[in-house]
């Protein structure tokens, strides 16, 4: 018998048992869309399943217990020392176990990636419109990844019981104790009583292994099937519709693809992981509240949070002899918490403005959604002067500047940079519309110079491709809404303000080069 | 006088005569500052003190007084101490290349000859904190690295980062690292305070603590990199800038290359 009939036997027995033939045979040619931007979430997918393994690995040998020990490992400075179970095993993890440092760098290189891969994917799905209708629901979804992302992330970089992490834990503590009224007894809870305590990191470890990997899982799970489901989005171009998508079947050419990814990246995490340092907790030595580092930062992804905190201005007030935190509350949970929601509502905010309540599968090049994309500009914007600031005390270190006056700069940075980021982008945007507007009307300049008879000089312009054109003109301009204060019966309606509002932010979200209509290009045609 | 009217126009004579002043000048000005480097020592402890209060004169005595008694820019010596000249002489920090926040480590201007005359006459204004001798300076002897970290990370690690990479103050000035200084320096950077450093008194940590420090320090500096390269041993941030270039910078690479048409 041969190999084929021997497989086609095994499948036969499967089928006839499960009836799986069909269903697969559906599946595994469904279509997907072909572009680099969509392998970013893959990125992220993928560094989840390498931060499973190798943290699994690290389980092993991790005992998630503040119970003091004197270190007795082969790690010379440190013999003798108290320290925590946490922290002596995890030196013993990175010195005696075999492999044992390899893989604590792949799990904490694969965490900054997969934070990095969220933020990337989210921004292209920002700035191409992925989120609208059908997918907002999707999109909220992926803001609670990147949330959870962030804190499972920190309760990883605090489980080692190292000055650093204990750092960090000391801050998110302040974080929870600026909650007004009820932020002691909130720290108290937490951290079953004054800090640091002996429960913090035991209950930390099982949200870190257990809750928070099993919230992922779902989510994941949930985040996949409805792109499944509501299928991909795609690209405009021509043979693309709303009702269509162009693309490669599943099988074979993405499970080779995909599969294959899995093990790029896979290979470049390892790689990151065998040639550079990562939390040498070593070098930290173990927490004592006592003890602090110069330079005492966050991963990248709380930079931002911790950038905003080094800001903020030492605001308390006292009310009932309740002490109110300003400087903690504002950038540490205020600020935040209105840049989440916002996000994670910005769907619905959108589709109020246009009134657009349409489904749409076709991405927007980001320079014909001027508004949306000025504002994702701003968006970062923001995030990187707080980033910034996070890493102030480096940045004057290294650039020889004032720690003050990169702080000064990034308070007032903050708030004046992002407008202009605003402005800039929009116009840049409007620029490249008027620049496609050129290329289709009067074609590329081919940069050859003609003379003509009676002298003057003239560019030869070359049209473009029809397909081309087809890209360029193809997208849609809607109008702003029309809010009229009042109804056809001339009686002013209700919620003036409101529309007020909505009519402005419609009209400033429509801004737009006319495209190339249909009449203007036979025009130039005769 | 006409072969020198005949060749004064030549389109060499202007280089040359270019290249002939700055030999001149150069050449001028090392035999006169060799003549103030070539001092040597006498083993005459007052004719020691003359000769690093004549180097005093000549150097610092424009902004720190011509009695040593200090000024509008800057601090009287008197009572600062042998320990006190010999770290900042000795590390180059004085004199100042610049009125800016902090004076910093340079190529030091003065020999060990002329540091130890001006530590002599400082020295000999009014007592001070002395230049430890190499038999206390025995860190491999009396010190213990483990002790050492710990005490590095309770007093000096706030300022100087966890592996005394150095790190940033406020207004512009900086703790430096301490990777590459002397032991002799590192005690009498200890035991002076200099610039916005405290003083660490013998009290307050002990000579034999001292050594502590100064072994965990060389300890520190000859530490092997065990996880790869360092990135700088100054935590997060270099990790979290190589993980966006590097890491997500190739795997977007690898996407594009993934997601190009098949030619």
């Amino acid at each position: 018998m041969t190999a084929e009939a021997r497989l086609g036997q095994v499948a036969n027995y499967v089928d006839e048992r499960t009836g799986a033939a069909a269903w697969m045979k559906k599946n595994l040619q469904k279509v997907f869309p072909d572009h680099w931007s969509f392998l970013l979430g893959e990125v992220a997918l993928y560094s989840f399943v390498i931060l499973l393994l190798s943290g699994t690995f690290l389980t092993f040998w991790f005992d998630p217990s503040q119970r003091e020990v004197i270190y007795e490992g082969s790690y010379a400075p440190l013999e003798g020392i108290k320290m925590s179970a946490a922290y002596a095993s995890t030196l013993h993890i990175s010195f005696e176990v075999r492999g044992g440092l390899l893989m604590r760098q792949i799990h904490h290189w694969a965490a900054l990636i997969f934070m990095a891969a969220i933020v990337a994917h989210l921004m292209r799905v920002f700035f191409t419109g992925a989120f609208r209708k059908p997918r907002e629901g999707n999109w909220i979804i992926g803001v609670g990844l990147l949330t959870l992302g962030i804190v499972e992330g920190f309760l990883g970089y605090s489980l080692p019981d190292d000055l650093l992490s204990g750092t960090g834990i000391r801050i998110a503590e302040a974080i929870i104790q600026a909650i007004p009224v009820v932020g002691s007894y909130l720290a108290y809870f937490a951290f079953g009583g004054a800090f640091p305590g002996e429960a913090f990191i035991p209950r930390i470890y099982t949200v870190h292994v257990l809750l928070l990997p099993g919230a992922f899982l779902a989510l994941i799970t949930a985040h996949l099937m409805l792109v499944w489901y509501q299928k991909h989005t795609q690209y405009p171009g021509p043979g693309r519709t709303e009702k269509n998508v162009v693309g490669y079947p599943l099988m074979p050419v993405y499970m080779a693809k995909a599969g294959g990814f899995f093990f790029i990246v896979f290979g470049v995490i390892a790689f990151l992981s065998a040639v550079a340092s990562i939390n040498p907790i070593w070098l930290y030595g173990p927490y004592t509240p006592g003890q602090i580092s110069a330079g005492s930062q966050p991963d990248w992804y709380m930079g931002w949070l911790d950038g905003l905190v080094r800001m903020a201005p030492p605001l308390e007030s006292h009310f009932f002899g309740y002490t109110v935190s300003w400087n903690i509350l504002i950038p540490g949970l205020i600020v935040p918490g209105i840049l989440f929601t916002g996000m994670a509502l910005y769907p619905f905010i959108e589709s109020w403005i246009t009134g657009d309540k349409r489904e749409h599968h076709l991405l927007d090049r980001p320079r014909n959604a001027p508004n949306r994309t000025a504002l994702g500009a701003m968006s970062i914007t923001f995030m990187i002067v707080a980033l910034i600031n996070g890493g102030n005390d480096l940045i004057a270190t290294h650039f020889d500047l004032s720690i003050n006056q990169i702080m000064w700069g990034t308070r007032f940075g903050i708030f004046i940079l992002p407008p202009i980021a605003f402005v800039v982008t929009k116009r840049l945007c409007l620029s490249l519309q008027r620049a496609d507007r050129e290329l289709v009307l009067h074609g590329r300049e081919t940069g050859r110079l003609l003379r003509l008879p009676h002298g003057e000089f003239v560019e030869v312009h070359e049209p473009i491709s029809p397909e081309k054109a087809y890209l360029l003109t193809s997208h849609e301009q809607a109008p702003a809404l029309e809010l009229p204060e009042v109804d056809r019966r001339g009686v002013k309606r209700a919620g003036a303000i409101r529309n007020k509002i909505r009519s402005r932010m419609s009209v400033a979200h429509s801004e737009a080069i006319p495209k190339v209509s249909a009449n203007e290009l036979k025009e130039i045609e005769h | 006088m006409k072969r020198l009217s005949r060749y004064r126009r030549h389109k060499a004579a202007g280089p040359a005569l270019l290249i002939f002043a700055l030999l001149a000048i150069g050449t001028t000005f090392s035999v006169a500052s060799a003549t103030t480097t070539a001092q040597t020592t006498t083993a005459d402890r007052s004719a020691l003190i003359e000769e690093g209060r004549q180097i005093f004169l000549k150097g610092c005595s424009s902004c720190h007084g011509l009695n040593s008694e200090g000024g509008a820019i800057a601090p009287s010596l008197v009572g600062v101490g042998a320990a006190s000249v010999d770290f900042q002489v000795g590390t180059g920090r004085m004199p100042m290349a610049d009125m800016s926040t902090q004076a910093m480590r340079k190529e030091p201007l003065y020999s060990p000859e002329e540091t130890a005359a001006l530590a002599a006459y400082v020295a000999s204004l009014a007592p001070g904190p002395e230049i430890p001798t190499q038999e206390q300076l025995n860190y491999e002897r009396d010190g213990s690295t483990a002790e050492g970290g710990e005490l590095f990370r309770n007093n000096c690690a706030m300022c100087h980062n966890f592996a005394g990479q150095g790190g940033a103050l406020t207004q512009g000035k900086y703790a430096p690292t301490l990777m590459g200084v002397e032991p002799k320096h590192i005690y009498e950077a200890m035991v002076t305070g200099p610039q916005s450093m405290p003083v660490f008194s013998d009290k307050t940590i002990t000579p034999k603590e001292k050594m502590s420090i100064i072994k965990w320090i060389k300890a520190a500096e000859a530490e092997p990199n065990l996880g790869g390269a360092s990135l700088g041993r100054v935590g997060p941030v270099t990790e979290g800038l190589l993980a966006w270039t590097l890491g997500l910078g190739v795997l977007i690479g690898v996407a594009v290359w993934l997601a190009m048409k098949a030619r």
